[in-house]
């Protein structure tokens, strides 16, 4: 079964480096970009075939390890 | 005072801390690996200190944070022992719970390697009592993360406990046009709530001889000293 974790900063944290990107496309005069906020996307092989047990273990894996709950939020995602 | 220095893989400032606590103590500290599982009986103080543990990778300190030998350093400082964390060892605290907030990307984004003023703010602690409370220190500062955040409520309770162990100022004295990185409220180090954990992103350790700048972190390794019944 594959997964996909996202992993975002919680609204009103300060992105730095999504500022700096927003600042570098918005040099390219590229029309329409208002903010950017930068995250990190996890791609999870998993080895259990149950979906309640896969979100379970995401869940885990999430909120010990991927994501720094102070500041991130996470998504899940069964891709099948 | 017996000290343990833990080593993660990627740490790169263990030889300095050592040589720091030995210089202040007369006594060699006891090198320890991550993926030990018990501190040394008796152990006094036990120091995590500055490097790029698992090369920053995920988060700056967020997998040694989870290694073994964590869990031997929260039951430490769960029966009152001494904690200090510098710079990625400070980053490893609050990834493992032990110390609140979080470390940031620097506001300017830039790695940040130079010389630093620091406002010690509290002298009455088993850290700082060789220092004076409002006593302006030199040190050494070299860290791309270490932006200090926390929400408005864990901010007001470290204020209100007097838990900010040091604040970045400059040479005069002064917090906001000190502040290297953009830390809430110039936020340089901070104590749990018991006092016997501290975490700092400044490098007191490389600041213990004339040669090589200045001896102002002395101060934090002779109180540990001190407060643990000398050598």
């Amino acid at each position: 079964m594959k997964a996909r974790v996202t992993v975002t900063l919680k609204n009103g944290v300060l992105d730095p480096q999504g500022k700096a990107i927003e600042g570098a496309l918005k040099s390219f005069g590229l029309e329409g970009v208002e903010s950017v906020r930068q995250g990190k996307v996890f791609d999870i092989e998993l080895t259990v075939s149950d979906p309640a047990e896969a979100e379970a273990l995401l869940k885990a894996s999430a909120e010990k390890l991927l994501a720094n709950m102070v500041v991130e939020n996470y998504r899940i995602e069964i891709l099948g | 005072m017996k000290s343990a220095v833990i080593t993660f893989p990627g740490s790169n400032r263990e030889g300095d801390v050592i040589r720091a606590l030995h210089h202040a103590s007369g006594v060699e500290p006891i090198k320890i690996w991550h993926q030990d599982h018990d501190l040394p009986q008796g152990t006094d103080l036990v120091v995590l200190p500055g490097g790029f543990s698992y090369g920053d990778y995920l988060r700056c300190g967020a997998i040694a944070s989870r290694s073994p030998v964590m869990d031997a350093v929260r039951s430490h400082a769960a029966k009152g022992g001494l904690v200090l964390g510098i710079c990625n060892g400070f980053q490893i605290l609050v990834e493992s719970g032990l110390l609140p907030g979080v470390l940031m990307r620097n506001a300017g984004l830039k790695f940040i390697c130079k010389m630093q003023h620091l406002k010690v703010c509290r002298a009455n602690t088993r850290f700082t009592s060789a220092y004076k409370k409002n006593q302006i220190i030199k040190v050494a500062i070299a860290h791309g993360e270490g932006n200090y955040i926390a929400d408005d409520e864990t901010i007001e309770k470290l204020e209100a406990e007097n838990r900010v162990a040091f604040r970045y100022c400059d040479e005069a004295g002064d917090t906001e046009k000190g502040n290297p990185n953009g830390s809430i409220n110039s936020i340089a180090g901070i104590y749990s709530k018991k006092l016997n954990v501290l975490g700092m992103m400044p490098h007191p350790e490389n600041l213990i001889e004339t040669l090589v700048g200045g001896i102002d972190g002395r101060g934090l390794f002779a109180s540990l000293t001190a407060s643990t019944g000398a050598a």
